[in-house]
């Protein structure tokens, strides 16, 4: 799981929660992987982000250096920040740990670098 | 324009292994390489909707569409999947093809994705859902919805034919244009391919929808 996808999830879905987000992240295993920069990618991606999450995972995987902990007006322009935001969110793959809502403590285990999000009947 | 010919895609996506044991209920048909390899060929060198774009997988099953789109230079791509011996299947295939661009998602694309985390993230929505037939009457649309809902441009997904005037006017109510860009025949037993009769052939339509003027 990327970092981009950790942004997106949440746990509104078990009853009762109201905003179960951001999860809660908890790393055992992460890697780091490689894919193509496309500084026109991240500048679009950007505004669908929650960019506080964004932050606080780079934090988490010590990759905050350099990154503001509010985005300026013209990120776009800032071709080191986009390499850096790039490899935060595209580039670290965690791929043992867990997942948990911020409301009631659910777990979420991700496992080989798949998030399982399900949820049991009773929860919904 | 697409960065890898037709005949060389399809090659690469014969070597993504299919379901194990499908399972009726949740009408898992696997993609046939060579329909994944068209369509996905058809949604980048005609509409120009995978290179450089954010990707999401419906159903995503094998991962067949997820590699697909991640081969022809989706700059990212996840796959939603609800059954765990599929995602068992597509964890398999993507570390196999050492392919870094593809997350997979196990939640349930129905329930999960129709609250609003991840509305209008993703470019560019391909899947190909379970047809909705017997036990799951409705299935289809309630993907479709979904898609939708993920999507802030096109989405590209394969029906029965038999559902397209159904399909049509649900789409008008959620103010989203659609087309059906092919016609195919979707052979949906391949367990029997050396048995003609055995095998069925059903009418599926090719559709692009346009979701940036939606409203749902």
């Amino acid at each position: 799981m990327k970092l981009i996808t950790y942004n997106f999830l949440t746990s509104k879905c078990i009853r009762g929660v109201k905003v179960g987000y951001p999860l809660k992240l908890k790393i055992v295993q992460k890697e780091v992987v490689q894919t193509d920069f496309n500084p026109e990618f991240i500048t679009r991606l950007l505004p669908r982000l929650d960019y506080p999450t964004v932050h606080m995972a780079a934090e988490l995987v010590d990759c905050a250096e350099g990154v503001p902990k509010e985005l300026g007006e013209n990120y776009a322009a800032d071709q080191d920040l986009l390499q850096k935001l790039h490899h935060i969110l595209l580039e670290i793959d965690i791929i043992e740990g867990q997942l948990e809502c911020p409301e009631t403590g659910r777990i979420f285990p991700i496992t080989q670098g798949i998030p399982n999000m399900l949820l049991n009947e009773d929860e919904v | 324009m697409a960065r890898m010919k037709l005949r060389k895609l399809e090659e690469y996506l014969q070597g993504v292994d299919g379901f194990e044991k499908p399972k009726i209920l949740l009408e898992q048909y696997p993609t046939p390489s060579h329909i994944a390899s068209c369509m996905l060929f058809d949604i980048q060198s005609k509409y120009d909707d995978l290179e450089n774009k954010l990707v999401a997988d419906l159903g995503s099953g094998s991962g067949m569409l997820s590699i697909g789109a991640f081969l022809l230079g989706a700059q990212f791509t996840v796959g939603f999947e609800l059954d765990s011996d599929a995602i068992e299947i597509f964890r398999n295939n993507v570390a196999d093809m050492e392919l870094p661009a593809i997350d997979c998602v196990q939640c349930d694309v129905i329930r999960d994705l129709t609250i609003d985390s991840w509305d209008n993230v993703f470019d560019t929505v391909v899947m190909n859902p379970p047809f909705g037939t017997k036990h799951n009457a409705g299935m289809d649309m309630r993907f479709l919805e979904s898609a939708v809902r993920l999507s802030n441009q096109s989405i590209y997904s394969l029906h029965k034919t038999s559902t397209r005037d159904y399909i049509s006017k649900k789409t008008k109510e959620w103010s989203v244009t659609g087309e059906v860009v092919a016609k195919l025949r979707y052979n949906i037993d391949s367990l029997y391919k050396f048995h003609k009769k055995s095998s069925v052939d059903i009418e599926v339509d090719f559709w692009k929808f346009d979701s940036s003027n939606k409203n749902i």
